[in-house]
């Protein structure tokens, strides 16, 4: 039997250091959602556990102006619901950070455990790909940063060299006229991991649509960002026959596995009616910007 | 009886286990620790089926912190060709389930257990027990399971003389089902799938048991029944029923998968080896993993029908999985699918089908709703193509009062079509309903009825006066769905005090007398029974001493709200006698007050329910969603409403997530992949809207209040129901449950 | 390794303990603690049987170390009632028969409290989703959202 260290490091430096040096035996602890779940299960079995929660970078929420934020990687969805003026900027990020799980997980859950953790159906990672969000790492060689899509590398596999911790999020000024939208699909209403999850964010002007991101989880090795759509959508006013094409984009994007949360068919089949959905949604959100 | 005022019997009092559980204080199994206690664990199989050669647990006996390890060869044995009844168990295969023997019939088969000083060497040691397994071929599913080439999981098994995965079959019949079907105007035959679905209590099974160094033992645990704990264990160890003392812990919900023991003789073997008390707690994987579901099933049934709506033939074919080993409930199915109506031909009949997966149990109503999911859709079926209302076709075939059983019983009093009529008169069935609320949204709405057996049995009761004159009542069962607060109702009425005044406890094995399992919705039936003729006797016993006292004749007194008085004038003129002043002079007068009673109870009339569904679906994503339910039912007499009512919300929900959500997944190499309370998708709060007890009181004729039993009948409808809800709204029938998102869809686009 | 000591507080009490790093709160709780009021269903936190508050905000213990309770409130049901009194929920949920065998009582209890706290007025919609992540077996959820309904109009009224 194998003991197992705690460490709970007041700055990055120290925390990067510790974890470097475990030389890929330790993991790190933010929420502990998926980290617990996974020791208990024998999946996981880190020598050392680094807390990181007592780091002041990754627990703030900075409002940067003009819609722009910084969020730390552990901040938990629950505290990221109670920020005054996230949520009017980000609804979509919010409401997908806060799909993470029940009211308990969500006291815990923090965004950057969800893309950590690398499963292709994280609920928050597809809203914060569609937010085009900017992911900060820290590592032994100093920092850099990474788009989020950048960051998985497949199912539990991720783009992050030994030692590099994510540190926080960017995401980026909201142009007047700009909203964001996250719906999933899960057989109940809740407690259930995304079958399929999209995102759709949207600037629009006059009813057209000037810009759009739309990201698409559970539904290949690695959250998708989705060009296509976003193509198809730009310069719409979300027609009929755009909606179409951009499903249509969504579906073609669609690898996904048979497993026993939903089949190749149907997984593809919900891309493109998401997709319809949600675009429709960010859209209301927009105009109402 | 029944005329008698009832201040208590039908009030919703407060119940005498509530406090503690509010305030966390209850004891469940897993919360009782014992002094010097080790724990253990169970090894597992690792395949879904393979002969087991040798197990070789040296090793693990040498890790220190290791007090015991134990195998099915320290249990007593029970040979393949001797059938040993307990109940409705037989040891040969409660034996092989909790300990594996000859082979390991599925993936987490218990194969060893070991003792330890804590949870990681226990966990360690199973890692060095060395197991040489021959892994053999798997059947999962019934369907490969009876194929010609299946592989066979008990060689001495046969069916029409060759070996097989049929373990048995039950038949049941009436009058000439041919000619029944040649009468017939309209005949409808369909076949359906279901999968196993979990009883899924959130209580994981755990015991704490000491085998004491006189060979005493004491088990703490949580079942359906600590008889039974004692009566499997007694005969899984050889240690005498005097000998053993279970103890009821607050059971964590059972819906009959707790009528069975999985751990506590693997813990007293372990006990006894090691010297130790021992304390093994389950996981969620292993309860999912390997203990009992209820049956899935494959069945095929057929009904004819003339113009008018009789209902003249019915035949059933009804294969159902007895997982690793034989005992599936075929009872349900071939009995009860058919059993409320009142039709001249039937043939019904059961195959047990054993496959490489863990053993089932009951689960409420074992087997009916199977059953009923399959007849009530296809009556639901019959009726629409003779353009009959499918409420009214039922009261027109109910079955009467008189009329012989297809499972060879005589019924009593009949108030089936009293429930139908009750939906049917509802403002549910009646409101409107907008089938196409906005694009890409149906809504349908369904009935379907169920009936169960319900039972009587053994039951004992004491009732003791407290030496201030206050109620003691010990019965023998554990409390499952609120039976002490009925109970507390019923003694307080009797003896005509205040509720406060009564506790009502659950004694032990070596406290109160044998009272058979919590289960078959026969405890209020029979605890209230043989608590009436306790409180019959305490009332003669005091009116004794009040006779005494009084020195007039016992039968010059009466007993009326809780004292004693002259039964009339010509007794003699004295003020009363209450409880209490009766109490503080027992010893002076004959000594303490109090008796039990035990009684092989019977009496307990079917239980007949009926209910109404709307459903929502969203068509492009498949999901159906469950929008207002209705359940009626006949409960006789609802000695605490609150519970009868929670009983049947409680059955309701287990069915919407039969119906809708909840399935079996294995993977290739047959584990379950799915042994988690995330991806086994039990309805969560927001899956349902609250659910309308319809509950109507017919008095049962045989019993003191008019008691039927409540608690099974309610998840037998709602199955059928809820697809016939979803034909409504979608045109479509589903004749394989769940009906999950992906196969709702792809019904729909299915071209027929 | 040795393990690592804890200074915490558990409903209002300070307390310290000992613990392995790989503990969950849960096991401590319901371990050396003797707190066996909080349940566990799963160990997953997939049931919320587990629930209590850490500085006030409703977790599942069975996803927490033990470790991070350093310095922490902890809020479990043994703590809900004052002294012999209950909380209102607690009472509430007795008269309206709530529960059944009372395994998931604690966790729903817990988690009640917390929605109340955020939302002293909630639809039936929102105490549904906000008791999303605790499973009930027995009663179908009916009489425990309404006893939760009943019990907020209730501290509404005292409010006043």
């Amino acid at each position: 039997m194998t003991e197992i260290r705690y460490l709970a490091p007041g700055s990055l430096d120290e925390a990067v250091k510790a974890f470097a040096a475990a030389s890929g035996a330790a993991s790190i602890l933010a929420g502990g959602t998926d980290l617990l779940v996974q020791m208990r299960a024998g999946v996981r079995q880190p020598g050392t556990i680094i807390d990181i929660k007592k780091i002041p970078a990754l627990t703030a929420i900075e409002e940067l102006g003009g819609g722009a934020f910084r969020i730390g990687a552990a901040v938990p969805g629950a505290v990221l619901a109670e920020h005054p003026t996230f949520g009017k900027a980000w609804p979509g990020v919010l409401e997908a950070i806060n799909l993470i799980g029940s009211k308990q997980v969500q006291g815990r859950a923090s965004p950057g455990g969800n893309l950590c953790n690398g499963s292709p159906a994280g609920d928050s990672v597809p809203a914060m790909v569609a937010a085009g969000a900017v992911v900060t790492i820290q590592g032994p060689n100093g920092g850099r940063e990474l788009p989020v899509e950048a960051v998985p590398a497949g199912p539990g596999r991720l783009n992050l060299t030994p030692g590099e911790i994510v540190v926080s999020f960017t995401f980026p000024d909201r142009p007047k006229g700009s909203s964001d939208a996250y719906l999933r699909m899960i057989p109940r209403t809740e407690m259930d991991i995304a079958v399929v999850g999209l995102a759709v964010n949207l600037s629009m002007d006059g009813g057209v649509v000037t810009a759009a991101r739309v990201g698409l989880g559970a539904v290949a090795p690695t959250v998708l960002l989705v060009g296509d759509a976003a193509a198809a959508l730009v310069g719409s006013r979300l027609e009929d026959a755009a909606l179409e094409k951009a499903a249509d984009a969504c579906r073609a994007a669609c690898n996904p596995i048979n497993d026993k949360r939903g089949t190749i068919a149907y997984r593809t089949k919900v891309a493109g009616v998401l997709l319809k959905r949600v675009a429709a949604i960010a859209a209301q959100r927009a105009g109402g910007n | 009886m029944n005329e008698m005022s009832t201040k208590w019997i039908g009030a919703r009092t407060i119940r005498p286990d509530g406090a503690d559980k509010v305030t966390g204080r209850a004891q469940y199994s897993a919360d009782y620790n014992m002094p010097g206690m080790v724990w253990g664990k169970i090894l597992r199989s690792p395949h879904a089926h393979a002969a087991i050669r040798s197990i070789d647990t040296s090793k693990a006996e040498a890790l220190p912190g290791v007090k015991a390890v134990v195998t099915a060869k320290d249990m007593v044995s029970f040979p393949v060709d001797k059938a040993v009844a307990l109940g409705i168990q037989d040891m040969r295969w409660m034996a092989r389930n909790m300990l594996a023997h000859e082979k390991a019939l599925f993936h987490g088969h218990p194969i060893a257990a070991v003792a330890a000083i804590n949870e990681q060497v226990a966990a360690e040691a199973c890692k060095l027990i060395v197991v040489d397994y021959e892994v053999l071929p798997h059947a999962i599913e019934i369907e490969d399971a009876i194929k010609p080439d299946a592989p066979i999981l008990h060689d001495f098994m046969k069916h029409e003389g060759k070996p097989s995965n049929i373990a048995g079959t039950m038949v049941l019949k009436a009058g000439d089902i041919e000619n029944g079907f040649a009468e017939a105007d309209v005949v409808v035959e369909r076949t359906f799938t279901t999968r196993p679905v979990h009883q899924g209590y959130i209580e994981p099974h755990a015991c704490t048991v000491s085998y004491a160094a006189d060979g005493r033992v004491t088990i703490w645990s949580s079942s359906q029944g600590q008889f039974m704990v004692r009566a499997m264990t007694s005969l899984l160890t050889g240690i005498p029923q005097s000998n053993i003392r279970a103890i009821p812990a607050e059971i964590g919900g059972g819906f009959g998968a707790k009528t069975i023991v999985y751990l506590e003789p693997v813990a007293v073997l372990l006990s006894k080896k090691s010297g130790r008390p021992v304390k093994i707690v389950m996981s969620r994987d292993d309860v999912q993993r390997a203990t009992g579901p209820a049956p899935g099933s494959l069945m095929t049934v057929k009904i004819g029908a003339k113009k008018d709506g009789t209902l003249v033939a019915a035949k059933g074919d009804f294969y159902l999985q007895a997982g690793c080993l034989p005992g599936s409930p075929l009872r349900g199915p071939v009995g009860c699918s058919f059993a409320a109506y009142a039709i001249p031909n039937v043939l019904s009949t059961g195959y047990d089908v054993v496959s490489n997966r863990s053993k089932v149990a009951a689960y409420r109503a074992p087997g009916a709703p199977h059953g009923a999911f399959a007849a009530e859709t296809v009556l639901d079926e019959i009726a629409e193509k003779l353009g009959l209302d499918p409420l009214e076709m039922r009261i027109r075939n109910s079955v009467k009062p008189g009329d012989k059983a297809i499972y060879g019983a005589v019924f009593g009093d009949v108030t089936f079509t009293e429930t139908v009529d009750a939906i049917r008169k509802h403002p549910h069935y009646k409101a409107p309903l907008d089938k196409n609320p906005r694009p890409g949204v149906k809504r349908g709405r369904g009935v379907a009825s169920g009936f169960w057996y319900n039972a009587g049995g053994e039951s004992s009761v004491q009732v003791n006066i407290t030496e201030d004159g206050n109620v003691v009542v010990t019965t023998g069962h554990p409390d499952v769905g609120g039976s002490r607060a009925s109970i507390a109702n019923v003694v307080a009425e009797l003896i005509g005090i205040e509720h406060g005044r009564v506790n009502v406890i659950i004694g032990d094995t070596q406290t109160i007398g044998f009272s058979n399992l919590t289960g078959g919705s026969r405890v209020t039936f029979a605890s209230a029974m043989v608590a009436t003729a306790s409180c019959e006797k305490v009332i003669g016993q005091l009116k004794d001493r009040a006779a005494k006292i009084w020195k007039i004749d016992a039968d010059a007194v009466k007993w009326e709200d809780g004292m004693a008085l002259p039964a009339g004038d010509n007794a003699g003129k004295f003020p009363p006698l209450s409880l209490k002043e009766l109490a503080a002079k027992a010893n002076e007068m004959g000594g303490p007050i109090g008796t039990q009673v035990q009684l092989n109870t019977t009496g307990a009339d079917p239980g007949f329910a009926t209910h109404c569904v709307d459903v929502e679906v969203d068509v492009d994503l498949g999901i159906i969603r469950v929008l207002r339910y209705t359940a009626a039912q006949d409960v006789g007499r609802a000695l605490h409403p609150s519970y009868v009512e929670g009983q049947i919300q409680g059955g309701v929900v287990q069915g919407i997530g039969w119906a809708l959500s909840e399935e079996y997944l294995y993977d290739k190499n047959g584990k379950v992949d799915n042994a988690t309370f995330l991806d086994y998708r039990m309805p969560v709060c927001s899956d349902v809207p609250m659910i309308e007890a319809l509950v109507i009181e017919i008095p049962n004729s045989k019993h003191p209040q008019g008691v039927r039993g409540v608690g099974e009948a309610p998840i037998v409808p709602p199955l059928a129901a809820i697809a016939n809800a979803v034909y409504d709204a979608l045109g479509k029938r589903f004749f394989a449950l769940p009906m999950s998102p992906p196969k709702v869809t792809e019904r729909l686009d299915a071209a027929d | 390794m040795a393990k690592i000591h804890v200074s915490t507080t558990i409903n209002g009490e300070p307390l310290e303990y000992l613990c392995d790093a790989s503990a969950s709160m849960l096991d401590i709780l319901r371990g050396p603690l003797g707190l066996t009021g909080t349940k566990e269903g799963c160990g997953t936190g997939d049931c919320g049987a587990c629930s209590v508050t850490v500085d006030g905000r409703l977790m599942c213990s069975c996803l927490m170390l033990a470790v991070e309770a350093e310095g922490k409130q902890i809020g479990t049901i043994e703590g809900m009632a004052q002294g012999g009194e209950l909380h209102p929920l607690q009472q509430k949920f007795l008269e309206m028969a709530a529960l059944q065998c009372g395994i998931c009582t604690p966790g729903v209890l817990i988690s009640a409290r917390s929605l109340l706290e955020k939302n002293p007025d909630p639809t039936e919609e929102e105490v549904r989703f906000g008791l999303a992540g605790n499973l009930c077996r027995c009663t179908g959820y009916d009489k425990i959202v309404r006893a939760v309904m009943e019990t907020a109009a209730e501290m509404r009224e005292a409010a006043r």
